[in-house]
């Protein structure tokens, strides 16, 4: 059954699990892919899967390696343990061919010469090795600058897109970030022992091609507060070129908060007071409209997909923040620990942070992290009545007080 | 473990992500956070020019995903004959070579094409689907997403090769409703129909009941002597058939070769622009799972896409466009059936109730 996705024009999977069975030089990669083969085609023949889970780590850490022991193990012996090493990838996931070439060259000698760049969750995925081969495995690429990812209930192996390495909307140093945050919790990556588990995604922009607000448990978002820098020429002609009509229904009316108008002159103005920074604008136009240069992140706390209790995406926890000084960075990672910390306080087993900040409230985990309220943290303000407000006039006082600090140091 | 033994294990180096500059283009190094713009000259290539006036052409190529160290190392070798020598992998399992020299690119091009590599997947295309592991690998799967996604690919390949659609098309497929392949605009997703199948004599063994018990989210599990043994029982009346039991249980089988159906989902946008951020909604579900080329999920994805195709404006991603057109319009336009299985009654289902005389003819 599985020769038929052999046929096809897209590059075939199954050709390549030949190719290791029928020339790889190495006996035992022929044999293992060979019984993955037979075990793979027994699936497709009765639609069910046969790998069950088990426990396999190295010596020293908790977990990053997703085991797997066949329940068909006597049919297909020699793939009877097939596990999956995670291992983190470089940020941006940037790779030279010489890191790959022995990437693969260590691979070859200890798994079955089946990777995959990457998981979902953003790791390097060695699919296949036995429980004595992970152990070295891991070694010999560990001594050259490689380290598990996350498994199990962890913080898990964290992404940045290309950010600021090619894309002109990037508004931070995404790998940066991305680094500082995670290689932080390698003790909480390494030995499992947090609710659930627990991601990080770096976008350089409200774009989020690393679908940080749907997928991460913490989602950092480059943004800028001042103005979209605009070259009006490159604006004009582009005007001249699509037509005032094709401007006006793809870019004007798309704006969300009718922040853009076309001028008389084909020229564009913006109402940057009301630009809520969603890079329509600079989508269609790169050329014309850039990123202001007070840049700086939103932080979203609390993303994740169906289980338990449902979808949820991140929400606000911080608007706005500078990343220049080390102190802002330092106050990055603090948010982290504080967050993940107060999640390993307070949660359920097996709850996410979004779900706990769903079961005690946001301003319970906001009071918890020591983050004042915002506007911004909410679409729009309490519709239900059933709130207990006897401390109204004592909050009231710290939104003013707040406000005049604002102003002092402005 | 003996002391003996303990020393000669090698402790591992806590070094986390590695850094990517190591690894990174010359010129991108050079040139970091110093982008001015990028232009799109054709399908699978992008132009970035820094400010310095320095340019950096990416190449864009979809794979197996599933890499064999051959393919992987055809793919350094095309890397250093005819780039650079860098390469990245995009979050939809892409590679992508940069290189300094715009006359790089067509051979570049050829020699990927040669090599059976498909060179797209940008701007408005329907990229790559992002998948799971499904049974290749998983201890969970309902279907192979590596296999289903090789099919769709199959037949989707010249949108690949093109920009012919109205914005980009993102789509995932998932072994299981835990749903790793993520939100996208097309999402082709196990849903299973029937509750578990229960080994009594395995749970006592093999799960840890409370946690199980817990995991439900609509509480159907409770814990029950069965034939004399401490098991579990589901209130198959209460069973949404999620699947959640299964991971912590193996012995609540809920794969099943009939049963467990595929789902189409649209809609799901990670992008703020023009909108905040969407999940994606349920169009299609009962399709069958049928290995091993899935050819009734395709042909309702096929559907999908020529009617958004024609019917989109330029920019509108599928929710956006779903949005203007109503969903009516949407189910008239793509004949798939509205049921009552669309009418979310989940917590907080009601906000996506027509809650306003707004009614479409």
């Amino acid at each position: 059954m599985i020769d038929e996705l052999e046929n096809g024009p897209w590059p075939s999977f199954i050709s390549g699990i030949k190719r290791l069975r029928d020339n790889h030089p190495e006996e035992r990669i022929n044999e293992m892919t060979n019984d993955l083969l037979g075990q793979l085609e027994h699936s497709y023949e009765t639609r069910k899967g046969y790998w069950k889970g088990g426990t396999v780590s190295v010596y020293g850490y908790g977990g990053g390696i997703i085991p797997r022991f066949s329940e068909v193990g006597d049919a297909f012996p020699k793939s009877k343990e097939f596990h999956t090493l995670r291992v983190q990838p470089p940020a941006g996931n940037f790779y030279t061919t010489d890191i790959l070439r022995r990437l693969a060259d260590s691979w070859e000698k200890y798994g079955s010469g089946l990777v995959t760049f990457h998981g979902q969750t953003g790791n390097i995925m060695f699919i296949g090795s036995t429980t004595e081969h992970t152990q070295h495995f891991f070694d010999e690429i560990n001594d050259y600058g490689f380290d598990l990812g996350g498994a199990g209930p962890c913080v898990r192996t964290a992404m940045a897109c290309v950010g600021a390495g090619r894309c002109e909307m990037s508004n931070l140093n995404e790998q940066k970030a991305m680094r500082l945050l995670v290689n932080n919790f390698m003790d909480d990556m390494h030995r499992p022992a947090l609710p659930y588990k627990f991601k990080f995604k770096v976008s350089g922009c409200a774009n989020d091609c690393m679908n940080s607000i749907e997928r991460a448990d913490m989602s950092v978002i480059g943004t800028w507060r001042d103005d979209i820098q605009v070259n009006q020429e490159e604006f004009k002609k582009y005007v001249s070129l699509k037509g005032r009509k094709y401007v006006i229904d793809n870019i004007v009316t798309r704006c969300p908060t009718n922040a853009i108008s076309l001028n008389d002159d084909d020229s564009v103005v913006i109402d940057n007071q009301n630009c809520v920074k969603c890079m329509h604008c600079l989508n269609v136009v790169p050329k014309a409209l850039h990123p202001g240069d007070d840049k700086g992140v939103t932080i979203l706390i609390g993303g994740k997909r169906t289980l338990k209790i449902g979808d949820l995406m991140g929400t606000v926890i911080v608007p706005f923040m500078k990343l220049e000084t080390d102190e802002d960075w330092e106050r990055l990672v603090e948010i982290a620990e504080e967050s993940i910390d107060f999640w390993a306080d307070n949660a359920l087993e097996h709850e996410r942070c979004g779900e706990m900040i769903e079961r005690i409230g946001l301003v319970n985990f906001l009071e918890g992290i020591g983050v004042d309220v915002d506007p911004n943290m909410v679409a729009n303000p309490r519709e239900s009545s059933y709130v207990r407000t006897d401390e109204w006039d004592d909050e009231a006082v710290k939104w003013y007080e707040k406000a005049d600090a604002k102003k002092e140091t402005a | 473990m003996s002391e003996e033994k303990k020393q000669e294990m090698r402790a591992p180096i806590e070094t986390g992500a590695p850094d990517g500059f190591q690894y990174m283009h010359p010129t991108m190094r050079k040139n970091y956070g110093q982008w001015q713009y990028h232009e799109h000259p054709k399908p699978g290539v992008l132009k970035h020019v820094a400010k310095s006036g320095e340019e950096i052409w990416t190449v864009r190529a979809g794979t197996q995903r599933i890499l064999d160290v051959f393919t992987l190392r055809t793919l350094c070798d095309i890397g250093d004959k005819y780039a650079d020598g860098y390469v990245r992998f995009t979050i939809r399992s892409n590679i992508e070579y940069m290189i300094k020299d715009a006359d790089k690119v067509e051979p570049l091009i050829e020699a990927l094409e040669k090599e059976g590599f498909v060179v797209g997947g940008t701007k408005n295309s329907v990229a790559m689907i992002s998948h799971t592991q499904g049974w290749l690998h998983c201890d969970i799967p309902g279907t192979d997403a590596s296999g289903v996604v090789k099919a769709m690919m199959d037949e989707l390949i010249d949108e690949f090769k093109g920009n012919e659609m109205p914005n980009r098309v993102h789509m995932t497929t998932s072994c299981c409703q835990i749903n790793c392949g993520g939100q996208g605009d097309i999402a082709i997703n196990i849903q299973h129909t029937k509750p578990p199948k229960i080994n009594h004599d395995l749970v006592s063994n093999v799960c840890e009941r409370p946690s199980v018990v817990a995991r439900c989210p609509v509480a159907a599990i409770r814990p029950a002597m069965v034939n004399g043994k401490a098991s579990l029982e589901v209130d198959e009346k209460k069973c949404i058939c999620c699947g959640a039991c299964f991971p912590p249980c193996p012995p609540m089988q809920i794969n099943d070769p009939e049963h467990s159906k595929l789902a189409i989902w649209v809609g799901g946008n990670h992008s703020n622009a023009r909108g905040k951020p969407t999940f994606q909604k349920l169009v299609a579900a009962g399709i069958p799972n049928n290995p091993p080329r899935w050819p009734e999920a395709t042909a309702i994805v096929k559907r999908i896409l020529k009617v958004y195709k024609e019917d989109a404006k330029d920019w509108e991603r599928i929710n956006d466009w779903v949005e203007r057109i109503g969903w009516p319009r949407f189910f008239e336009l793509t004949e798939l059936p509205f049921t009552k299985f669309h009418i979310d009654n989940w917590r907080g289902g009601r906000k996506t109730l027509n809650s306003s005389a707004y009614v479409r003819f």
